[in-house]
């Protein structure tokens, strides 16, 4: 959506005709408000496309939940809540610094947008780390998709022998019955989060660019549009997270 | 008033500003973007058209095989059948399937759009270009890395899914053994395309209408282009991810679609319709915005019912969202399921008759001019009216139960796809042919292409309707000699439809060489980009024009003659810029003879 901030350039006369140009404002619209609510316009068309996007996978979840609960509430186990907790505050707290760079962007306050940048950016990877944990346990227990899901002791004991205590021998602990298609859970658990980790990624892509244009002093409380639209972008991959976080760590 | 508005030399417009290969694929002019678009898309037309006519020519004859042993044709002669005539059955397989692919995917789907509708949408608008004229670039990239997808399926393994690629053939390495991941991401890709496009208009739509033009004094083809660009935003993305599914589950056996693995293969016909459905709508309401203009335009009439009309396209968009399990009354679905959505679909006929009616209120009485355009208009009433109401055929639980799958399905989605979406868009380049590359095509000789178009159409798909209804079943390469005569027949048909294609495109290349210099207006059409020159400048406008009434008002124009067609008082402002500029061929100063209704 940063489009509407550059100017085009194959035209051959620049300023022909239309006076004084602030240099932001690209040749097609007439005032800089325009250009804004263009842009917010179209951001928000672009976020409507994003949850239609995962809409599908939602779908997947919602109909294989409907008529397998059972595969739910079991596989559910194998996931790491208090990970997944944690990435849940360290993108809410990532929101907090979006937001607060966002309007650091709008008072012109060049130091501080940079600042909250990095923080957002560091959590972003922070994010992306603690991702990378749960994946690597996930394919050390063979707790993977389709064919890759036939988890080993070790698995089966980490997810059920929470609330027994550490120290009771293994021949109490006797697993739940394992329902028919667990593997299921797992494919949509890995389309549902890898997809919405690639969006991570390209954010944290996003924020790299931003700063980039920040330290070069693009921004201005006339002109900040593109920080304003990534922080959309940003707390929607935020969203995306906090319903995903409940369906597939915290309903059993 | 200068004597050369901005500036620019005499004859300055958006094809000659810049000059080389590299002006126009770095372009961001819409202009020149939609003209890209044109060419790629007329381009595949020829492609996915000749792989009709290919099958076609397979089906002239049944054949004798050792499953089907057939020794008498259809009169009750002996007849020794050949046991193949030109292709294998698995080519067959893919001939259809790349049919279907290209015509819905590369063709069908950005031809009005984001062709005529990048050349014309921001014109309309009295605008500089779209509100995001990167982005819109971009978009194209997209459109070409989609179809290079595709023209490495074509020329490696092909693709026999079915345009469809319904699951668990298509997810399956053991059933389907061509380049399936290829192909969906190549429609993954042209979906983003499309997404773009969308995204684009629906914003310059809400942002840039130029002074005075509320949403009600919108040209409908702009109502129409903009409930497309609703439905390219919100449908789109969940064929994307349909199709991330599939390629994910063909490649890594993810389990989401595959039975074998606790998949539900028909949740893949779910997502699969949530999108294709509403991309019926994609196609056709473009072309039906494009009916709007022609007929209103050649009745010097204004439109009947505008507000019926530009609400009708908004109503087809978002009914389009709720019917897309009417594909699936054989697939399992459940009865409730079945009633609800065939009961939800007759609601398809309300905005859709509200247009045809309105259309020939529209001509009822108005001052009608047979031009090559208008012949394409009036086709597309006669085919979307016989493609809508064999539709309900289709929405009928009990009969579309006996006819799917048959060719009475095929026949039904050809009047409406090819017959009323691909006419309108042809018929929308023989409108603004002029506007877009300043050249006036021979009139006598797009009217015979047309007139064979429209009678080789019919032609070629009336008779599918009829077998359809007799029991042939669609995609079978072979049938019982019964079905011959029907076979045959649409086979003639859709050679001399083919030529009427060949004779449309050969009067449009030509007005290229010998064509003579188009008018600003040569057809008296009232909306704006019919008040500047032909070609336009790159910006459009020498002057940002303000609307002050609703866009079909007639009774101000001036016929000055083929030299110089029509002249808008309200628009004399432009009218003056462009005769300083010799826009306008000869030197008077535009107030000239009065002609009436001069056609």
């Amino acid at each position: 959506m940063a489009d509407a901030a550059h100017s085009p350039n194959d035209h051959g006369h620049d300023d022909h005709g239309h006076g004084e140009h602030p240099p932001h404002l690209a040749h097609h619209f007439d005032t800089l408000h325009q250009q804004f609510e263009a842009g917010k316009l179209g951001m928000w068309a672009f976020i409507a496309q994003e949850v239609l996007f995962f809409s599908g996978l939602f779908a997947a979840y919602a109909v294989y939940r409907y008529n397998h609960p059972e595969v739910f509430v079991y596989a559910s186990h194998f996931l790491d809540t208090s990970l997944g907790f944690i990435n849940t505050c360290v993108l809410l707290f990532s929101s907090l610094t979006m937001a607060w760079g966002v309007r650091c962007a709008q008072i012109g306050d060049r130091k501080w947008l940079i600042t909250f940048l990095w923080i957002t950016i560091l959590c972003g990877f922070a994010f992306m780390g603690i991702k990378y944990v749960e994946y690597k346990a996930k394919w050390e227990h063979n707790t993977l998709w389709g064919a890759g899901y036939h988890p080993n002791e070790e698995a089966i004991e980490h997810a059920f022998s929470h609330g027994h205590g550490k120290d009771h021998s293994d021949s109490h602990f006797t697993p739940p019955q394992e329902p028919a298609n667990v593997r299921t859970f797992f494919a949509v658990y890995f389309c549902l989060t890898g997809l919405h980790g690639i969006h991570v990624i390209v954010g944290i892509g996003f924020l790299f660019w931003l700063l980039i244009r920040s330290y070069r002093g693009d921004f201005s409380p006339e002109y900040f549009a593109p920080v304003d639209f990534v922080g959309l972008y940003w707390h929607v991959v935020d969203l995306i997270w906090i319903f995903l976080f409940p369906l597939l760590y915290l309903i059993h | 008033m200068s004597h050369e508005p901005n500036g620019y030399p005499p004859g300055d417009n958006y094809l000659n500003r810049t000059k080389g290969f590299l002006s126009w694929i770095t372009t961001l002019d819409h202009k020149r973007i939609g003209v890209m678009y044109l060419c790629s898309v007329l381009f595949f037309f020829l492609v996915g058209g000749t792989f009709a006519i290919m099958l076609r020519t397979e089906l002239l004859t049944p054949k004798s095989t050792t499953q089907m042993p057939q020794d008498t044709n259809y009169k009750g002669q002996h007849e020794d059948f050949p046991q193949k005539f030109l292709f294998e059955k698995d080519t067959y397989n893919q001939l259809f399937t790349l049919h279907g692919a290209i015509m819905v995917f590369l063709v069908i789907i950005p031809s009005i759009p984001a062709s005529l509708g990048n050349i014309i949408l921001p014109i309309m608008l009295g605008a500089k270009d779209v509100a995001f004229p990167r982005l819109n670039l971009w978009s194209y990239y997209l459109y070409i890395g989609g179809t290079i997808c595709f023209l490495v399926t074509l020329a490696t393994t092909g693709l026999d899914t079915g345009w469809t690629f319904y699951t668990p053939y298509s997810s399956s390495v053991e059933y389907s053994h061509t380049n399936v991941i290829m192909a969906t991401m190549g429609a993954f890709i042209l979906g983003f395309s499309s997404i773009f496009t969308g995204l684009n208009f629906l914003v310059t739509i809400h942002t840039m209408r130029p002074a005075g033009m509320t949403w009600f004094r919108m040209p409908l083809f702009l109502w129409a282009l903009y409930a497309t660009s609703i439905i390219q935003v919100l449908a789109t993305p969940v064929l994307g991810i349909t199709l991330l599914m599939l390629i994910v589950e063909r490649a890594f056996s993810i389990g989401i679609f595959d039975p074998k693995l606790g998949g539900d293969p028909v949740l893949f016909q779910h997502f699969f319709w949530f999108y294709s459905h509403p991309a019926v709508y994609i196609m056709i309401v473009p072309g039906m915005g494009v009916a709007s203009e022609l007929i209103t335009t050649f009745s010097r009439k204004t439109i009947f019912g505008y507000r019926q009309i530009a609400l009708s396209s908004v109503g087809l968009a978002l009914i389009g969202f709720l019917v897309w399990g009417h594909h699936l009354f054989t697939s399992t679905q459940s009865n409730i399921a079945n009633m609800i959505f065939s009961f939800l679909t007759f609601f398809v006929a309300i905005p859709s008759a509200i247009k045809v009616f309105n259309w020939l209120a529209t001509l009822y009485k108005g001052s009608i001019s047979f031009q090559t355009p208008m012949l394409y208009g009036l086709a597309f009433i006669i085919l979307f009216t016989i493609g809508g109401l064999t539709g309900i055929f289709h929405a009928t639980l009990s009969t579309s139960i006996h006819l799917h799958d048959t060719y009475f399905v095929v026949a039904h989605f050809h009047y409406v796809m090819m017959g009323s979406a691909l006419i309108a868009f042809i018929g929308g380049i023989f409108y603004w042919w002029p506007k877009f590359t300043g050249k006036l095509y021979s009139d006598n000789l797009g009217r015979i292409a047309a007139v064979i178009i429209f009678i080789g159409f019919n032609g070629t798909f009336f008779p599918q309707f009829v077998m359809g209804a007799k029991g042939m079943p669609r995609r079978y390469q072979n049938y019982y000699a019964e079905y011959q005569p029907y076979h045959r027949a649409s086979t003639y048909g859709s050679y001399f439809m083919a030529t009427g294609f060949v004779l449309a495109g050969f009067t449009l290349l030509q007005s290229l060489v010998r064509g003579k210099k188009a008018p600003p207006n040569p057809w008296g059409g009232a909306t704006l980009e019919w008040q500047t020159p032909s070609p336009p400048p790159t910006e459009n406008f020498y002057h940002t024009p303000v609307i002050d009434d609703q866009p079909y008002n007639y009774d101000r124009q001036t016929y000055l003659g083929p030299e110089k067609g029509w002249r808008d008082d309200h628009y004399a402002h432009e009218w003056e810029d462009m005769v300083a500029h010799h826009d306008i061929a000869g030197t008077g100063n535009g107030n000239g003879q009065t002609n009436g209704n001069g056609h």
